[in-house]
């Protein structure tokens, strides 16, 4: 473990929290304002974790993946278009169509792994102009079947965009969230509990199963592992696409957990920020999770201080602006990325095609 | 003597023909990826519910069909052109610059500011021989600017441009959106967008012709790709820039200062970058808008892999895209495909362009040259 690198993440998340609790100590108790940031906090971060874990899968086999973004973006769409086409056309009940809805968006995610473990690792496509690929048609169909399905008449849905089933229900952990005072942080949606339960998953699969050795041999000696008999590019391709598949359900996260709509460009940048907290967090699951959760403080602090908006003094009101306050995130990963907490170390054959 | 004349007359003849075939290898690739795309396209646009062949039909009317098609064509081509030299620029030193977008949109935000407050703040009226180059300036600063920061990071710290350039762009993003919609956006009562307001009379570059809307900045775009092509291969610097790119260790053990060169490279990129904004608004807008520059810097990166990082190249696949887009305008006009669809036959360009080896498996073409390496994952 990190220890340095946990306090510095930990000392971030505490600064920004304290923020908020100043801004609103006058109006609201400081208790209720930690709550709401940690839960806020645990919820935006579900993508960006979610973003990491799938980095990490690719990239602990030794391929880059950029198109994460991408990945997401094309999730989010089909996983949204597959819950309101049951809902609408076929008449499901919400619920089954939602699940429906995460189980499309996963498959997208897949789907596009396996093109990207196609391009880099079977044609040995550069593995960032891959990545570019995959961001560029991501926007590209998604912009084209938005419109195309939904704001063209005669179109299936005839025209106009039909009414959302709305999104994944909160649910009740036992137990956790009984607890007096806290108990609100544990009150979360399906896929930002499946995040956390990937990061443990992750970590297990990676640094105790002989899957996670295989994973990582073919990622820092690719020649090594081949000559013990492992098949390298079998091994790239099936860690590429569970990137994907979790890219996937990330993207299932902006449409059928955040918001019931989707929007052209709405991931927003939020799959590269998911490799600057897999960077951050030294390509480990627990690093890049709490890592997730710095940026997830920092969207936080944005959501949050709205509700404090009389409080900031005139001379600071033009921070409260929505672009300036949106592009706190972005700033905190190129200074992250800067190296201010130490030298990160990808895995040595990170972005290298096999050639036998 | 009669052997060498002998020999200096088929040399010459097969030098041409090297040179013809290398031409033509060149850019068979490409008009074979673009071809393919097409075809896939048309699947799409099918299977979405068009007829395939009258949305092509509209395409190539409204990109080629008329005097003003064609000129509007060169309007799209221009910020095509300086926007693509920029990425190639930058891919021929060894980076990847996904910025454009952001340089581009400071570019011409500071342009559009020196065009329409410079006098006030000065108090003076300025000459238009001043005042032009002034707001071009400015805009070519700024972009220059967001491309050195990239630049700087990645030659100081390792902090790689792909991750540091996206975040520059959303943080330019947000920059512009704050300053249209307040400090800088226009007065007028009319107003409800995020737009400056004019730029004076003294910095606007009239147009060439009247009533069409080709614009100087077009032929500036082909004069400066002729200087980017002359930087690269005809002086130090451009030797320097395509040794790190080809082979940091080499040109390191040759004595060229690599993190020098790291920053000099993404600084030139980001100057044409937001030389193409600052274009748009000196020559074509005559204001900076919020929005109009969405996309320029991913097309930038699909130009200037289709051109083969090449000038030439370049400007070949930023005519051919400014056809396209303008095109599409026409082909949603009269079939009501989305123009969206471009944006998908753009990425199968770029994927059959960056994979071409699907292209010589489709095609049954040996492979020939060898790998051009453009980037070098997170290590480079």
């Amino acid at each position: 473990m990190d220890w340095r690198r946990f306090g510095f993440i930990a000392l971030i998340i505490l600064v920004l929290i304290g923020v908020v609790v100043m801004v609103g100590a006058t109006q609201v108790s400081p208790t209720v304002i930690v709550v709401s940031m940690l839960a806020t906090t645990i919820s935006v971060a579900t993508p960006l974790t979610l973003g990491a874990l799938s980095g990490i899968y690719c990239e602990r086999a030794g391929v880059v993946n950029i198109g994460i973004e991408g990945m997401m973006l094309a999730s989010a769409f089909f996983g949204w278009f597959g819950a309101i086409y049951l809902n609408t056309i076929l008449k499901v009940a919400p619920m089954p169509s939602l699940l429906l809805g995460v189980v499309a968006a996963i498959l997208t995610g897949g789907l596009l792994g396996l093109l990207h473990a196609v391009l880099s690792v079977t044609y040995k496509v550069d593995q960032i102009i891959g990545g570019t690929v995959i961001n560029i048609l991501a926007i590209g169909i998604t912009g084209f079947l938005n419109r195309q399905l939904f704001f063209e008449k005669g179109s299936i849905f005839g025209g106009e965009v039909p009414h959302a089933p709305g999104v994944l229900p909160r649910f009740h952990i036992p137990l956790l969230a009984d607890l007096p005072l806290v108990g609100r942080v544990f009150e979360q949606q399906p896929i930002a509990v499946s995040a956390v339960v990937l990061v443990l998953v992750t970590h297990f699969v990676l640094f105790y199963t002989r899957w996670g050795l295989r994973t990582r041999a073919v990622g820092e000696h690719p020649r090594a592992a081949d000559t013990v008999g492992i098949n390298v590019a079998r091994m790239r391709y099936a860690n590429v696409i569970i990137g994907g598949l979790i890219a996937g359900l990330a993207g299932a996260y902006f449409t059928l957990e955040s918001v019931p709509s989707f929007e052209p460009l709405m991931t927003n940048g939020r799959g590269f920020i998911s490799l600057a907290a897999m960077i951050f967090g030294n390509w480990s699951p627990f690093g890049a999770w709490a890592s997730a959760l710095v940026f997830g403080a920092a969207q936080a602090l944005q959501i949050n201080l709205q509700f404090f908006r009389e409080q900031i003094p005139p001379q600071w009101a033009f921070l409260q602006q929505a672009y300036i306050v949106g592009l706190v995130p972005y700033l905190l990963t190129m200074v992250i990325l800067t190296g201010i907490i130490g030298k990160t170390t990808p895995p040595a054959a990170d972005g290298q095609p096999y050639e036998k | 003597m009669s052997i060498s004349a002998d020999e200096s007359v088929p040399t010459t003849k097969a030098k041409v023909l090297k040179t013809l075939k290398s031409a033509i290898n060149a850019v068979l690739i490409p008009l074979l990826a673009v071809f393919t795309a097409l075809v896939i396209g048309a699947l799409i646009i099918k299977a979405a519910g068009g007829g395939p062949l009258d949305a092509y039909k509209g395409l190539f009317q409204g990109a080629l069909g008329s005097l003003k098609a064609l000129s509007e064509t060169t309007v799209w081509a221009t910020p095509y052109i300086f926007a693509g030299l920029a990425v190639a620029l930058a891919f021929k030193g060894g980076l990847f610059n996904i910025g454009a977008e952001g340089q581009l949109a400071l570019g011409a935000v500071a342009a559009a500011w020196v065009g329409y407050a410079l006098p006030d703040v000065l108090g003076v009226t300025l000459p238009a021989v001043i005042h032009v180059p002034l707001a071009v300036g400015a805009g070519m600063l700024a972009g220059a600017i967001w491309g050195a920061i990239p630049g700087w990071l990645k030659a100081r710290t390792g902090g790689h441009e792909v991750i540091n350039t996206i975040m520059m762009n959303y943080i330019a993003l947000n920059m512009t959106s704050f300053l249209l919609n307040g400090p800088m956006k226009d007065p007028n009562p009319l107003n409800v967008v995020a737009r400056t307001p004019g730029i004076a009379e003294s910095a606007r570059i009239p147009p060439v012709f009247p009533g069409l809307r080709f614009h100087w900045g077009f032929i500036l775009a082909l004069l400066v790709t002729g200087i980017v092509w002359w930087v690269l291969w005809k002086t130090t610097l451009g030797f320097e820039i395509r040794t790190v790119g080809a082979n940091p260790d080499a040109a390191r053990y040759a004595g060229v200062s690599v993190s020098r060169t790291i920053v000099v490279t993404m600084t030139l990129s980001g100057l044409l970058a937001g030389l193409a904004g600052a274009i748009e608004v000196t020559a074509l807008n005559y204001r900076h808008e919020l929005g109009f520059s969405v996309g320029y810097g991913f097309d930038a990166i699909a130009i200037a892999l289709l051109g083969k990082v090449h000038p030439l190249g370049v400007v070949l696949a930023a005519l051919l895209f400014g056809a396209m887009r303008n095109g599409a305008t026409r082909m949603q006009f009269l079939t009501q495909i989305p123009v969206d669809v471009i944006s998908v036959i753009q990425a199968l360009i770029l994927l059959f362009v960056a994979a071409d080896a699907i292209i010589r498996w489709i095609y049954r073409i040996r492979a020939r040259e060898e790998r051009v390496v453009l980037t070098r994952g997170w290590g480079g």
